[in-house]
C-alpha cells in the first residue's frame, strides 16, 4: 500500500462513512425517541428520501461540474423558478390547445430550453467580459428572479395536468420517477466528466487555468458548455419537481444555490476547482436529506436542522484542511 | 559604460516619449471608467429627473435614503470584509437574528438593556466567524455560507419559529431609532451617516484601515511586513457584526415586530451594493464612500423605475445589467481591453 492511500481512501469515502453513521445513529436513537412505530431504515422511507433529494440533487450535480471548472453559479435557484413558470404556463397557451397531452413534452422542452438559454447567457458573459463568475451569477440571480416576478407578478403560477401528475408520482422498477431522474443525471454527468475530452479539460482548467491555456485548451467554450449544462439541470430539476406539484410561487428555489453548494462541499469538491467527484456530491445530497429526515424522526425541531447542517459544513471544512495540511509546505503566519 | 547608459536612457526615454500621448488618452478613458459608477449615477439621476419631476423632490430623496439605510449600514461592514479579501454571506440571517433578539429582550428586560444585550450576542457571532476565517484560515465563502444556515437555525430555535412582536407598541421609546426625526432628518439616515463617517475615517485615515487594504491586496506581503493578518481579518468581521446589529436595531425599531426571515436574501443585495461601489472581490480595493454610492444607486434606481412607471420587479433586471456593466468596465479599464483575454 502506498503511503497516503489510506488517507485518500478515507477522504474519498468520508461522505459515505458519514451517511452510514447517520443511518446507525438515527435507527438506534429512533427506537427510543421516535413517536412513530415505523423504523427509520424502512424501505419506503429510504425511497422517499431519494425522491426528496432529487430537486437539490440534480442541481448539485451541475454545481459540481461548475466548481470543478473553477467557477460558481449563484443563479440556479432563479433559473429553477423561471423554468418552472415557463413549463406550467406554456401548458395553458392557446397555441398548444390542440395538442392534448402532447403538450407535456412541448412544455418540458420549452422549460429545458429556458434553462439552457439562461445558462448560456451567464456563460457568455463570463467568457467574453472576463468578469468573475461569482459576480456574474450574483447579478443574474437578481435579474432572473426579477424576470420570474415580471412574468406573473406575485401570484403563483398553477396548472394541473393529471397525466403529468400520474407520471411524476409513478414508480418504475420500484423507484419513484424523480429518483430515476436523479440517478440518470448522476450517471450521464459522471460519464461526461470522466470519460470525455470535455470532462478532462474541465478538470484541467479548474486545476490550473494557465497551464490549460498553454496546453492549447480553449477555456471559454468549456465555461460556456458547463454553464449551459447547469442551466439545463436547474430546469430539469424544476421539470421533475413541478410536474408533480403543479404550482410554483415566484419565490420558489430561493436559497437552492446555497443548499446545492453545501451538498457539493460536503461531497469534498474544492472551491478552488480542479478536483471533485459527481458520485461524492450524490453522497453529500443524501447526507443532507438524511439529516433532515433523521432529526425529524427523532423528534428534534425542524429548526435545528439548519443549525446542524451549518455547523457540519464548517466542521467538514476544518477537517478537510487539517487533512490536507499534512506534508504540505505552508507559510507559517 | 557610457554606451550602456546611453542605451538604457534611449530605452527608457523612447517609449515614454511616444507613449505619452496614448497614455493621456488611455488615462482619460481609464479615469472615466474608474469613475464610471459616479458617471452612471449622474446619468441615472438626470434621466429620472427628466422623466418625472417628483424624483428630485426632497421628500422623495429623503424617503429613498431612509429605506436604503438598513441595507446601507450592513454594506458598510461588508465593505471592510471584502477589502480584506474575504466574503460575508451571513449578514442577512445575522440581521434576522439581531432583530428577533432585540425584540424579544425588549419585553423581557426593557429596551435600555435589550440593545446592549443584542449587540453583545451579535458581536459574539461575528467573533466566531472572525476566529474561523482569521485565525483558523478557513475559506470565508464556505464558513459564512455555513453560518448563514446555522444562524438561521439559531434564530428559529430562539423564537420557536414564531413571529416576534413588542407587546406595548405605543408606550415604548424604542421606536425612536427607526421612526422619529431629528431636525427634520429621519434618524435612520443620521445613524447611517454617522456609522459611514466613523467607518470611512477608520478605513481611510488610520493605520488599521491601511492594514485592511494591505491584507486584502497581498496577504503574504502584509504578513512579512509585520501585520498580524489574522487579527485584522478578525476585526473586520467584528465590524461587520457591529453594523449588522445596528441594521437589526433599525429594522426592529421601525417595525416593532418581525418575522424570522426578515433579513433573508439581504446578504446578496448587500454584496451587490458593495460590488457596484467598485470594491473588488479579490480584496484590496474599495472605499466606504463608493459603497455608499453603490447603496444609493440601488435605492434610487428602484425608486426611479417605479416613478417612471415600470413595475417593481423591473429594478432587479436593471440592477443585474448595471452590476455586470459596472464590473466589466472597471476590469476593462484595468486591462486596457474591452473583451476578455479568455480564449
Amino acid at each position: 500500500m502506498e503511503p497516503g492511500t489510506l488517507s485518500t481512501f478515507l477522504k474519498r469515502g468520508a461522505i459515505w462513512g458519514f451517511i452510514v453513521l447517520q443511518l446507525v445513529f438515527f435507527s438506534i436513537a429512533g427506537k427510543y425517541l421516535s413517536l412513530s412505530d415505523t423504523a427509520f431504515m424502512d424501505l419506503d422511507n429510504m425511497l422517499l428520501l431519494l425522491k426528496q433529494s432529487a430537486p437539490i440533487g440534480i442541481i448539485a450535480v451541475g454545481m459540481t461540474v461548475i466548481m470543478i471548472n473553477g467557477n460558481i453559479d449563484l443563479s440556479v435557484g432563479a433559473i429553477f423558478a423561471l423554468a418552472a413558470v415557463v413549463m406550467l404556463d406554456s401548458m395553458t397557451w392557446p397555441v398548444f390547445a390542440g395538442l392534448g397531452d402532447w403538450v407535456i413534452p412541448v412544455a418540458w422542452a420549452l422549460a429545458l430550453l429556458t434553462g439552457i438559454v439562461l445558462g448560456a447567457i451567464n456563460g457568455l458573459i463570463v467568457w467574453k467580459t472576463g468578469v468573475d463568475a461569482f459576480i456574474v451569477t450574483l447579478g443574474a440571480m437578481l435579474g432572473y428572479r426579477g424576470l420570474v416576478f415580471m412574468y406573473n407578478g406575485e401570484q403563483p403560477t398553477s396548472h394541473l395536468n393529471w397525466t403529468l401528475v400520474d407520471f411524476a408520482e409513478a414508480q418504475f422498477l420500484g423507484l419513484p420517477t424523480a429518483a430515476w431522474f436523479l440517478l440518470g443525471t448522476v450517471a450521464v454527468v459522471w460519464f461526461i466528466m470522466n470519460r470525455t475530452v470535455h470532462g478532462r479539460n474541465a478538470y484541467a482548467i479548474g486545476d490550473n487555468r494557465e497551464a490549460a491555456v498553454n496546453a492549447g485548451i480553449r477555456v471559454g467554450p468549456h465555461f460556456l458548455m458547463n454553464f449551459m449544462l447547469i442551466g439545463f439541470l436547474a430546469a430539469l430539476s424544476a421539470v421533475v419537481f413541478y410536474s408533480e406539484s403543479g404550482s410554483v410561487n415566484p419565490n420558489d428555489g430561493q436559497l437552492y444555490e446555497l443548499w446545492a453548494i453545501t451538498a457539493v462541499v460536503l461531497g469534498g469538491t474544492k472551491l478552488t476547482g480542479g478536483s471533485g467527484s459527481i458520485i461524492s456530491t450524490l453522497g453529500g445530497v443524501i447526507a443532507i436529506q438524511l439529516l433532515r429526515k433523521g432529526l425529524g424522526h427523532i423528534g428534534a425541531d425542524t429548526e435545528t436542522v439548519n443549525l446542524v447542517i451549518g455547523l457540519i459544513l464548517i466542521a467538514v471544512l476544518f477537517l478537510d484542511r487539517q487533512l490536507n495540511l499534512k506534508g504540505k509546505q505552508e507559510l507559517r503566519v | 559604460m557610457a554606451d550602456v547608459t546611453d542605451k538604457t536612457e534611449a530605452r527608457t526615454s523612447g517609449p515614454r516619449e511616444s507613449g505619452m500621448n496614448s497614455f493621456n488618452l488611455a488615462g482619460a478613458g481609464r479615469l472615466l471608467a474608474r469613475q464610471g459608477i459616479l458617471v452612471a449615477f449622474a446619468v441615472f439621476m438626470i434621466g429620472f429627473t427628466l422623466a418625472n419631476e417628483r424624483f428630485l423632490d426632497p421628500d422623495n430623496i429623503m424617503g429613498v435614503i431612509r429605506s436604503s439605510a438598513i441595507l446601507g449600514v450592513m454594506a458598510l461592514g461588508v465593505t471592510f470584509v471584502v477589502i480584506s479579501g474575504n466574503l460575508d454571506l451571513s449578514v442577512g440571517s445575522m440581521m434576522s437574528f439581531a432583530t428577533i433578539v432585540v425584540l424579544d429582550l425588549h419585553d423581557k428586560i426593557g429596551p435600555a438593556l435589550a440593545i446592549p444585550g443584542m449587540y453583545a450576542m451579535v458581536l459574539c457571532l461575528g467573533a466566531f466567524i472572525g476566529f474561523l476565517v482569521g485565525y483558523l484560515k478557513l475559506n470565508s465563502l464556505i464558513v459564512t455560507l455555513g453560518m448563514l444556515s446555522a444562524i438561521h437555525g439559531l434564530t428559529l430555535t430562539y423564537s420557536g419559529g414564531k413571529n416576534m412582536d413588542i407587546a406595548d407598541k405605543e408606550g415604548t421609546w424604542f421606536s425612536v431609532f427607526g421612526q422619529s426625526d431629528v431636525l427634520g432628518i429621519p434618524v435612520p439616515i443620521l445613524l447611517f451617516a454617522l456609522v459611514a463617517s466613523v467607518l470611512g475615517i477608520l478605513l481611510a485615515k488610520t493605520p488599521f484601515g491601511r492594514k485592511v487594504y494591505a491584507v486584502g491586496g497581498n496577504g503574504t506581503a502584509a504578513t512579512f511586513s509585520g501585520i498580524r493578518r489574522a487579527r485584522v481579518v478578525f476585526t473586520c468581521y467584528l465590524l461587520s457584526a457591529f453594523c449588522v446589529a445596528t441594521a437589526g436595531l433599525l429594522q426592529a425599531s421601525r417595525s416593532l415586530g418581525s418575522q424570522n426571515t426578515v433579513g433573508q436574501g439581504l446578504e446578496l443585495e448587500v454584496l451587490a451594493a458593495v460590488i457596484l461601489g467598485g470594491a473588488s472581490l479579490l480584496g484590496g480595493s474599495g472605499t466606504i464612500f463608493k459603497t455608499v454610492i453603490g447603496v444609493l444607486i440601488l435605492g434610487f434606481i428602484q425608486n426611479g423605475l417605479l416613478l417612471v412607471g415600470l413595475q417593481f420587479y423591473a429594478q432587479y433586471v436593471v440592477t443585474w445589467i448595471i452590476i455586470i456593466l459596472a464590473v466589466w468596465l472597471d476590469i476593462a479599464a484595468k486591462r486596457g481591453k474591452l473583451w476578455s483575454p479568455i480564449a
